[in-house]
C-alpha cells in the first residue's frame, strides 16, 4: 500500500477512492462548514426518509486528511437514524481512519460539523414545511 | 521509474566528492582544531583552507568568514548580534515581510526586548522598493535586513540599490543569501552588505553547517560565548567535516554555476508551459524573471497544497507548498500574502524547486503526472469557475 507522510493505509485508501463524493440534486439538508481561506470547506448533502439518512454525498476543498475524513463520515453515517448520525464525533471518524497525526486531527472536527450542519439544515427545513407560508 | 526531487529549496543532495572531502575528517583526522598537537594542527589546516574558499567566493577577507551551525544561526547571530551591540546608537531594525522565519521570528523576539521593527512590504512580484527602504529609515536605525532571494517564490531584490542607500545613511545592511549562495553571483562589495548568511546544505553541501560574513569593522555581539573561536563571535568545537564539505561544495558550484542558471532556467520554463498547457486556473507567485533559476512558484485555484503534494509524492515527485495545512503553524504562506495573494488561492500553492540532479525527463514526467491530479481534486472539490472562492469567503485580491 502506498505511504504519504504519517498517515494511515485508511487515510491513503480514502484520499485515493473516496466514497460518496458529489452532490445530491434536491438535497434534504445541506451543511457548509469551514471557510477556503482556511483551506479546508466541506460540503455536506443528506436525503432523509423515514428518519434515516437514505443517501449522503460530499464535497471538499481541504488537505489529504480533510478529503478522508469527510469520505469516512459520509461511509459511517449512510443508512443511520437521524439520531444515530449525531452521535458520530471526530474521534469516532478519527478512528475508524486508524488514527490521525495530531496536527490533522482539527480535519476531524470538521467532519463531525458537516453532519451537524446537514441534519440541522434538513430539522429547519422540515420545521419551515410544517409552519406553511 | 526513479524518484523525482524537485524540492531544492528546502535541502539539497550531498554531492559525492563532498562526502569524499569530509570523510577524514569523520574517521582519522578527528582532531580539535583547538589542540596545539598535530591532529589539531591538521584540523586548524583544513578548516582555514575552507575559510578561504569561502572568502574567494564572497569576495572578502577569510578574517570576515565565521562558520555558524546553520543559515538560520548566521540570521540569529546578525541580527541579535548587531542589535545588542549597537543599542546605545540606536534601537530600530529595518526588515521585509517575506524575509524567512529566521529573520521574522528574530526580529519579533527583538521587539519583546524593546527594539522597534518597522515590516516593510512588497509588490505583487514580492519585490521590496528601495525607496521604502530610505524611507524607513530614521535616526535611531542601527540594521536593515532584507533576503537576497525569497526562498518561496524566488524573487530576488534590489540588493546592490538598498546597499548603496545603508552605505549613504551610516546603516548596517544584512542579507539572508541564503537561498543565492551558489546559485548566484554573491559578491559583497558588489551587494553593498555589511554581514550575510548562507547554509551548506542549500547548495549541495551538508546539513548542520552555515556561515556569516561579518565586514570588517562592524560591531557585533556574539550569540555563543565559552571560547576563543572564530575571533570570539562563535564559540564551539568547530564542525571540521562540516565546514570542510560545505567549501568543497561551494567550490564546485563556481565552476558550474553559471551553466547551471542557464540550464535550470530553461527547465523550469519548460515546466510551466507544460502545466499552463494542460490546467487552467493556474497562477504564477513572483517575478517573471528576476527570480531564482529553479524556482516556480505556482496557485492552482480550487483546490488545496498539501492533496496536490500528497497524489504527486504517491507517483514518486516531491516538491512542496504554502498551504496552511503543510505548515508546522497551521498558516498559509506570509510570503503569499504579503504579496496579497487572495487567501483561499494561497492554500492551492505548489513550489517546485528544480537542481542538479533534474533533466527534461523529470519534467515531462511531471507535465504528464500533475494535471488528473488537479483535476481528480477539483471534482472532489466545493469550488470551480461556477461557484469561485469569492462566493464563499468574500472578494478577490487579486486574479
Amino acid at each position: 500500500m502506498k505511504q504519504f507522510g504519517w498517515y494511515s493505509e485508511k487515510v491513503m485508501e480514502h484520499y485515493l477512492h473516496p466514497r460518496n463524493m458529489g452532490e445530491i440534486e434536491n438535497p434534504d439538508g445541506v451543511g457548509l462548514v469551514g471557510n477556503p481561506i482556511c483551506g479546508d470547506m466541506m460540503m455536506i448533502t443528506i436525503k432523509v426518509k423515514d428518519n434515516r439518512i437514505e443517501d449522503i454525498k460530499f464535497k471538499t476543498f481541504g488537505c489529504g486528511a480533510a478529503i478522508a475524513t469527510s469520505s469516512m463520515v459520509t461511509e459511517l453515517v449512510k443508512g443511520k437514524t437521524i439520531e444515530e448520525a449525531l452521535s458520530v464525533t471526530n474521534k469516532t471518524v478519527a478512528d475508524a481512519l486508524d488514527g490521525l497525526p495530531p496536527i490533522k486531527m482539527h480535519c476531524s472536527l470538521l467532519a463531525e460539523e458537516g453532519i451537524k450542519a446537514a441534519i440541522e439544515d434538513y430539522r429547519k427545513r422540515k420545521e419551515n414545511e410544517r409552519r406553511g407560508p | 521509474m526513479k524518484p523525482i526531487y524537485m524540492d531544492h529549496n528546502a535541502t539539497t543532495p550531498l554531492r559525492e566528492e563532498v562526502l569524499e572531502a569530509m570523510l577524514p575528517f569523520l574517521k582519522d583526522q578527528f582532531g580539535n582544531p583547538s589542540s596545539l598537537h598535530s591532529f589539531g594542527i591538521r584540523a586548524r589546516e583544513a578548516i582555514e583552507e575552507a575559510r578561504a574558499k569561502v572568502a574567494q567566493v564572497l569576495g572578502c577577507e577569510p578574517r570576515e568568514v565565521v562558520f555558524t551551525g546553520s543559515g538560520t544561526e548566521a540570521d540569529n547571530l546578525a541580527i541579535k548580534g548587531v542589535a545588542y551591540a549597537n543599542r546605545n546608537r540606536g534601537d530600530h531594525i529595518i526588515t521585509s515581510r517575506i524575509e524567512h522565519h529566521a529573520v521574522l521570528h528574530t526580529c519579533r523576539y527583538l521587539e519583546k526586548q524593546g527594539f522597534k521593527v518597522t515590516y516593510l512590504p512588497v509588490d505583487g512580484y514580492g519585490m521590496v522598493d528601495p525607496d521604502d527602504v530610505r524611507k524607513a529609515i530614521t535616526d535611531r536605525t542601527i540594521l536593515i535586513t532584507i533576503m537576497h532571494a525569497n526562498n518561496e517564490v524566488g524573487t530576488i531584490q534590489l540588493i546592490s540599490e538598498i546597499g548603496r542607500i545603508a552605505r549613504e545613511m551610516g546603516v548596517y545592511f544584512h542579507t539572508d543569501a541564503v537561498q543565492t549562495v551558489g546559485k548566484l553571483p554573491t559578491k559583497v562589495d558588489e551587494l553593498g552588505v555589511d554581514l550575510l548568511s548562507l547554509s551548506g546544505h542549500k547548495f549541495y553541501g551538508p546539513k548542520g553547517v552555515g556561515a556569516l560574513y561579518i565586514r570588517k569593522g562592524t560591531r557585533i555581539d556574539p550569540l555563543l560565548h565559552g571560547g576563543h573561536h572564530e575571533w570570539g563571535k562563535r564559540a564551539s568545537t568547530e564542525n571540521v567535516a562540516g565546514i570542510v564539505g560545505m567549501a568543497k561544495a561551494l567550490e564546485l558550484r563556481m565552476g558550474e554555476m553559471e551553466e547551471e542558471a542557464r540550464r535550470l532556467t530553461a527547465l523550469r520554463e519548460r515546466l510551466y508551459e507544460g502545466i499552463k498547457e494542460r490546467i487552467d486556473h493556474v497562477y504564477l507567485n513572483g517575478h517573471p524573471t528576476k527570480r531564482l533559476p529553479g524556482t516556480l512558484s505556482l496557485c492552482f485555484e480550487y483546490v488545496e497544497g498539501e492533496s496536490i503534494i500528497m497524489g504527486l509524492d504517491l507517483e514518486g515527485i516531491a516538491v512542496s507548498s504554502g498551504s496552511a495545512c503543510t505548515s508546522a503553524s497551521l498558516e498559509p504562506s506570509h510570503v503569499l500574502l504579503a504579496m496579497g495573494v487572495h487567501p483561499a488561492l494561497a492554500q492551492g500553492s505548489i513550489r517546485f524547486s528544480l537542481g542538479r540532479e533534474n533533466t527534461e525527463e523529470d519534467v515531462d514526467y511531471v507535465i504528464e503526472k500533475l494535471p488528473p491530479i488537479v483535476a481528480r481534486l477539483r471534482e472532489i472539490s466545493i469550488f470551480s469557475p461556477r461557484m469561485p472562492f469569492s462566493a464563499m469567503a468574500g472578494p478577490r485580491r487579486r486574479p
